[in-house]
């Protein structure tokens, strides 16, 4: 488990005073906020514990029962797997396409990397302001409703247009500016680790465009692509920031919120209703739901096997 | 030939030049949008007729951001920079140090102690705000910035990012410290961790622009105007009845900028951790 070490002292009384010095903080943490916290919660979740944290009323699987009876958190659920599935291959494809763009260019590509990156460092709490109340305000002189008035269609509400649903294309082109940087940062790492000869001599063996794509750069980028998927599930399925302000009152809110994510509906729960049983039951069910996808999801992409 | 070769290779060089110049374009619209958006006044925001730049720059929005004492902008900010600035060294530091002894120190039970640390990475970081509220409120908390900053400080990914690091670090360094007579713990301190500039670097970044950025937990846990954070006092002002649209936008860029000043400032260590490691939150 310990790298080749020269260094390798008795493992005495002093070492274990100084692991216990050094790793107690971390531990003390992780084992209140983390641990005590879920076999606490595990308790709530079967008692009644409406406006009080002290699990005292048992009530068995009451609150599992009514979760899943309740419509409001099914469709939440199926609200999470529609975004996913929309925002998973949009945010993939684009940020490897950004990546081999980026990649290709010689002058100027800090600059052009940094153009693409520099929204990961705005909040979704900002990002949702402007797409709320600039790109896709309402209004016949807003930047969607321009664009869209040069192939004259007439202004329409983004935000409140639910059939067809435009909302989604404000949620989805949201996420992808804030995160496509990230991922394509990532790609880009990837990138630099193949070997140069590799595309030279596919090249010479006339190899161009699409074919060198599929047949040496993908492949080469798997490990890449894998770590991407799994990171792109997760903070998917954990969407909650752009809902609440997008579709919470305000100025072009629509007073009820066409969709609400599963977190919105634990929010909901926990904080408006005080119902910390039902809000603890909904934890468990959706950590239970994202460990099973991603579990589902490492089977088709191979994650947890060992890289060669 | 050479000269038809010539030209599409020109026209496929000026057609990528085209694509990059329509991204950035597109990737830089909204940073223009809310600086806009911030000088103007409310009438000219929702007119129906488009202007580039307001013909007079109302920089009010800005300084009655601060005025406004219902808004408390300024406390919000503060609140925001404390924060930040507390959570990003200290979860760093603590990472470094529990990753190191994981990496280096051989006891007994290390490995049982390390499963329990990665066992949390298990469990997605905001699916768990019920627990750690009912945690976090049976302490006391509730609407303080302690409960908005504790349960953030001990990140697991990180610990295995650190234990990684420390695993491939040369022994030949530390073997100079232990012949002067340095124990474990003199050895992570006076040589370990003066070595691991970069990692400090990367990770605090990413942990600081965490911390600014985050919302649902300082949601959860500061319902206090007293308590509320940056992001906080932007959504309430974004989700209430009546909006103030250039103070909106005023007080979006005073949350946005300072995050994008250090985030230039520190990206060439934000890429090589994001690239090295991969991860986020």
């Amino acid at each position: 488990m310990v790298a080749a070490t020269g260094v390798r002292p008795r493992a005495g009384r002093s070492a274990r005073f100084a692991f216990a010095l050094l790793t107690a903080p971390m531990l003390i943490g992780l084992g209140v906020f983390k641990y005590v916290a879920i076999g606490w919660s595990f308790l709530l979740s079967l008692s009644d514990a409406r406006g009080t944290i002290a699990p005292s009323h048992w009530v068995g699987l009451d609150n599992y029962r009514v979760l899943l009876s309740d419509r409001a958190f099914r469709d939440s659920l199926l609200q999470i797997l529609l975004f996913t599935a929309f925002i998973v291959p949009v945010t993939f494809a684009a940020a490897l396409g950004l990546a081999l763009l980026v990649h290709r260019i010689r002058r100027g590509r800090a600059a052009l990397r940094t153009a693409f990156l520099v929204p990961a460092a705005v909040s979704y709490v900002a990002a949702s302001l402007l797409w709320k109340m600039s790109l896709f305000n309402g209004l016949p002189a807003g930047i969607a409703n321009t664009v869209t008035g040069w192939f004259g269609a007439d202004p329409v509400p983004w935000l409140q247009t639910t059939s067809p649903p435009l909302y989604w294309i404000v949620l989805v082109t949201l996420r992808l500016w804030l995160q496509v940087g990230f991922y394509m940062v990532l790609f880009l790492a990837g990138l630099q680790g193949i070997p140069k000869e590799l595309h030279e001599a596919a090249a010479l063996d006339g190899a161009t465009g699409l074919r060198l794509l599929r047949g040496i750069t993908l492949p080469m980028l798997r490990n890449t692509s894998v770590a991407v998927l799994m990171l792109l599930f997760i903070s998917a399925f954990q969407a909650f920031d752009e809902f609440y302000n997008l579709f919470n009152s305000g100025l072009s809110g629509t007073g009820s919120a066409p969709v609400q994510t599963p977190l919105g509906y634990l929010y909901n729960t926990a904080m408006g209703s005080q119902d910390y049983g039902l809000g603890s039951a909904g934890a468990f069910v959706l950590t239970a739901f994202i460990v099973g996808v991603t579990l589902i999801q490492g089977r088709f992409t191979g994650f947890g096997r060992k890289e060669g | 030939m050479s000269t038809v070769r010539g030209l599409s290779r020109a026209l496929r060089l000026s057609g990528r030049g085209l694509l990059v110049g329509l991204l950035t374009t597109v990737f830089l619209t909204p940073f223009y949008l809310l600086l806009r958006g911030s000088l103007m006044d409310a009438r000219g925001l929702t007119s129906p007729h488009w202007t580039w730049w307001p013909s007079t720059a109302h920089f009010e929005n800005f300084t009655a951001l601060f005025d406004d004492p219902a808004l408390s902008m300024g406390r919000a900010l503060a609140n925001s920079a404390l924060i930040a600035v507390i959570t990003a060294p200290l979860s760093t530091l603590l990472a470094s140090a529990a990753g190191y002894a994981f990496a280096r120190i051989p006891v007994r039970g290390r490995g049982i102690l390390l499963a329990l640390v990665v066992g949390t990475l298990m469990i997605p970081g905001s699916v768990t705000f019920v627990p750690t509220f009912v945690v976090v409120g049976s302490m006391g908390g509730v609407n303080t910035l302690w409960g908005i900053i504790a349960p953030g400080l001990f990140n697991p990914f990180a610990v295995l990012l650190f234990r990684n690091f420390y695993l491939r670090f040369p022994a030949e360094i530390e073997e100079a410290g232990r012949i002067d007579g340095l124990g474990w713990f003199g050895l992570y301190r006076r040589i370990a961790l003066p070595n691991s500039g970069a990692m400090l670097a990367s990770l605090g970044a990413l942990a600081f622009i965490d911390s600014w950025n985050s919302f649902l937990w300082p949601l959860v846990i500061g319902q206090d105007p007293s308590a509320w954070t940056a992001q906080i006092a932007l959504s309430t002002f974004l989700t209430s009845q009546t909006i103030n649209l250039p103070g909106l936008f005023a007080g979006a860029v005073v949350t946005i900028v300072p995050l994008v000043v250090m985030f230039l400032v520190a990206q060439r260590y934000i890429v090589e951790g994001i690239a090295t490691s991969g991860l986020k939150g």
